[in-house]
């Protein structure tokens, strides 16, 4: 396999296809590693991961640490609680205080977008996105992508119908990315507030109301509606959104019989999505996903461990 | 008195329509003539004579908006080294915003910007004063007093004056006192957290959009408060096609309004702020290549009056953040003229009209006696070598603040001399 043509994973756009497919066929081949008793290797042996998380995360977090760990990494958390940082000066002061410490891998969560982008450019070590603002989380896209896979055998042609929070969600942007350039076709489900003016231009069909969204759809993606990051109002009532756009059994009966639902986490139970629904197995996707985030974010350590530099000093002084 | 001789000049002045090889006298801090044989018998005794080579000799530029940074933000910027950077744009008369700390909305702040200004200045300083107190949008200043201070306009300068009501009542005042009113149109409700230009690149980027109605319906309100009230009225910058279309139907009706655009605006659009270039986020946004065409054309037909380098000084502490969190600001007193230069080069307009919004416009709109070539009118100069290609470098720029988008972007024509009152103020040495 060529090795990954890129130092920093900032987003999926910018992938192509063949990089999105070797990192997913890569991502495939750890599941039987991460199934086993010994779930341990060491093609990162003496490297240093570091979490560097400006936003609060559970199951991210913990995804990346368990797979720099299941590859052999020294992994450190690092929780930068947002109140306590005077805006951006102290990420590139973070930023460039950590550099110094030489780690191999800087996973990087930010409230705004682009940030993660700034901080690669004043690191010597590889960056990876693990979600900026409203922009990209594309390890987020990538589980979602292996996770339909596995359960249809291809991503090609498939319908998906993404809905809720488009506006506000990083993950939507990320899995429109990559599931157009896999050829994918993607349908957008939300109220006209919670969709970007410009959505069109994704070249996604676009559907307001969510049972036509959901017509013959294999599968459905479930936005968290992101009430932290609405300034005003964008829907009257949590009830109200329920009403309109949560997913029930009587609305997912408009999908495809097997298909597929899926949801990023956390969720809102009762808000985007029915208890029921979430909870049945025959239909949710959702624990398979968290398991898929494991993989593939060992995947993307090891595809970017082959830029990894060789203990060369790092520019500057010793 | 000393008389100097400006001679070998091509003389461009967009007042009189001049365009025409010829010599200029100053005496002391007035133009004592000009003319294409003035020095045909020769230059006057004792007169310096200063050989112009050929190139342009014009009336030193009148920028009308230009955020100084003090009293309050000496660390950015001061009104000496705002001049400087002035001086070194050809810039002979800078307008500086109210919105320092303290705020410019008594006349002992008047005052004060005049002291500093003759004290620490380079070229001529007159300040646009408040035009509600503390810019809180809801009493009016005392605009008599501070227009007789030297107060040459009144605005909130960077923000929009929302509450209709407090607008009707201080542009009825305004007509009063025949004072110029000049708006910042951006509705902040609708701009709410909006960093760029809400559009495609926006929402790729995951950047909050600030949204061109924000600007357009703002205008478009004020028109109809215009033609309530017939007070002066100038909007500060335009940026997108739908509000230059508001402004050439409110002019269209004959009401008293003016506009301005910025450089930038006429330079850049959106895409420049691809990749999060903080140095491109400015207010108002940065729109699409077709809103920046509109500008171009605005400048063309004469709709948009004057263009204003809408300096905005900003350190690295605050631009040196993720891009929503980077303040917005641009400086652009040392860019200004090759930006309007380089819309003659691209064949836009003639080599008047894109001098025109620079120097006869913001002199009449702001009744100042500069910017014309005319016989007693002040020695505010600018000779300029139109066709001098040269490569931007923040670091060299004269202001304390380097943060120009176009750092690293070859322009065409700049300053060679300045001269304000008179007296020069700049000279370009090769390589500087």
């Amino acid at each position: 396999m060529a090795p990954f043509p890129h130092r920093h994973l900032l987003g999926i756009e910018g992938l192509s296809r063949d990089d999105i497919l070797s990192l997913l066929d890569l991502a495939d081949s750890f599941v039987g590693q991460n199934r086993a008793i010994d779930k341990k290797s060491s093609v990162l042996r003496g490297r240093t991961l570091v979490n560097l998380f400006f936003e609060a995360s559970t199951r991210t977090q913990s995804s990346f640490e368990l797979a720099g760990k299941r590859l052999g990494a020294d992994v450190m958390n690092m929780s930068v609680r947002t109140s306590s940082v005077s805006k951006g000066e102290t990420l590139i002061d973070t930023a460039i205080t950590l550099n110094a410490m030489r780690p191999d891998i800087l996973v990087v969560r930010h409230q705004s977008s682009g940030a993660v982008e700034l901080l690669s450019q004043k690191v010597t070590c590889s960056v990876v996105n693990a979600g900026d603002g409203t922009h990209e989380h594309p390890t987020q896209a990538l589980l979602d992508a292996l996770t339909m896979r596995r359960r249809f055998g291809h991503i090609e042609g498939l319908e998906v119908a993404i809905c809720g929070d488009i506006l506000h969600s990083r993950v939507a942007r990320s899995n429109i990315h990559l599931l157009k350039t896999l050829g994918a076709n993607v349908r957008l489900i939300a109220p006209k507030t919670l969709l970007p003016a410009h959505a069109t231009s994704f070249g996604a069909e676009i559907f307001h109301d969510m049972r036509k969204g959901l017509k013959d759809a294999d599968v459905v993606m479930m936005l968290r509606l992101q009430t932290e990051r609405m300034t005003g109002s964008f829907i009257p009532s949590t009830r109200e959104y329920f009403h309109a756009y949560g997913l029930d059994f009587e609305k997912l009966a408009h999908a495809k019989p097997n298909a597929a639902v899926m949801h990023p986490g956390p969720m809102n139970r009762g808000v985007e999505i029915d208890s029921a629904v979430a909870d049945d197995k025959r239909v949710s996707m959702i624990h398979d996903q968290v398991e898929m985030g494991v993989v593939v974010r060992m995947a993307v350590l090891t595809a970017l461990a082959s830029h990894l530099g060789n203990g060369a000093p790092a520019g500057g002084t010793q | 008195m000393t008389r100097r001789a400006f001679v070998n000049a091509r003389l461009v002045d967009p007042a009189s329509g001049l365009d025409t090889q010829g010599g200029l006298l100053t005496d002391g801090a007035r133009i004592a003539d000009l003319g294409p044989r003035l020095f045909n018998e020769g230059t006057p005794a004792g007169a310096e004579v200063i050989d112009c080579k050929g190139h342009v000799l014009a009336p030193g530029l009148i920028d009308m908006r230009v955020f100084a940074g003090e009293p309050g933000a000496e660390s950015q910027e001061t009104l000496a080294t705002a001049s400087q950077a002035a001086a070194a744009g050809g810039v002979t008369t800078l307008i500086c915003m109210p919105n320092t700390h303290p705020v410019i909305d008594d006349v002992a702040l008047v005052d004060y910007i005049e002291r500093r200004a003759r004290d620490t200045a380079i070229v001529h300083v007159h300040p646009m004063a408040a035009l509600t107190k503390g810019l809180a949008g809801k009493e009016m200043t005392e605009m008599g007093l501070l227009s007789e201070a030297g107060a040459v306009g009144f605005t909130d300068g960077d923000r929009s004056v929302t509450n209709a009501q407090v607008m009707r009542r201080a542009l009825s005042y305004a007509a009063t006192f025949d004072v110029l009113i000049a708006q910042h149109a951006e509705d902040p409700m609708l701009a709410a957290g909006g960093v760029m230009n809400e559009g495609e690149l926006s929402m790729r980027l995951g950047l909050p959009g600030i949204p061109k109605i924000a600007e357009t319906l703002i205008a478009e309100r004020d028109m109809r408060l215009v033609q309530l009230t017939g007070a002066r009225y100038h909007l500060s910058q335009l940026s997108c096609a739908e509000t230059l279309e508001v402004v050439e139907r409110a002019k269209a009706q004959g009401l008293p309004v003016t506009c301005a655009v910025s450089a930038h605006h006429l330079a850049l659009n959106e895409t420049d702020v691809a990749s999060y270039r903080t140095f491109c986020k400015i207010s108002p946004p940065l729109r699409a290549e077709a809103d920046r065409e509109a500008m171009v054309d605005g400048i063309a037909r004469g709709i948009i009056d004057v263009i204003v380098s809408s300096h905005s000084p900003q350190g690295p502490e605050n631009k040196r953040q993720p891009f929503a969190e980077a303040d917005f600001g641009a400086i652009g007193l040392e860019t200004l003229l090759s930006v309007a230069l380089g819309l003659y080069h691209q064949g836009a307009v003639s080599l008047i009209e894109a001098l025109r919004p620079l120097t006869e416009r913001p002199a009449g709109i702001l009744k100042l006696a500069g910017g014309r070539l005319a016989k007693g009118a002040p020695a505010d100069l600018v000779l300029i070598d139109i066709a001098e290609r040269y490569l931007v470098d923040a670091e060299s720029m004269r202001s304390k603040s380097k943060n120009t988008p176009f750092d690293r972007r070859t322009l065409t024509g700049r300053a060679r001399l300045t001269v304000v009152g008179g007296q020069t103020v700049f000279t370009r040495h090769d390589h500087s």
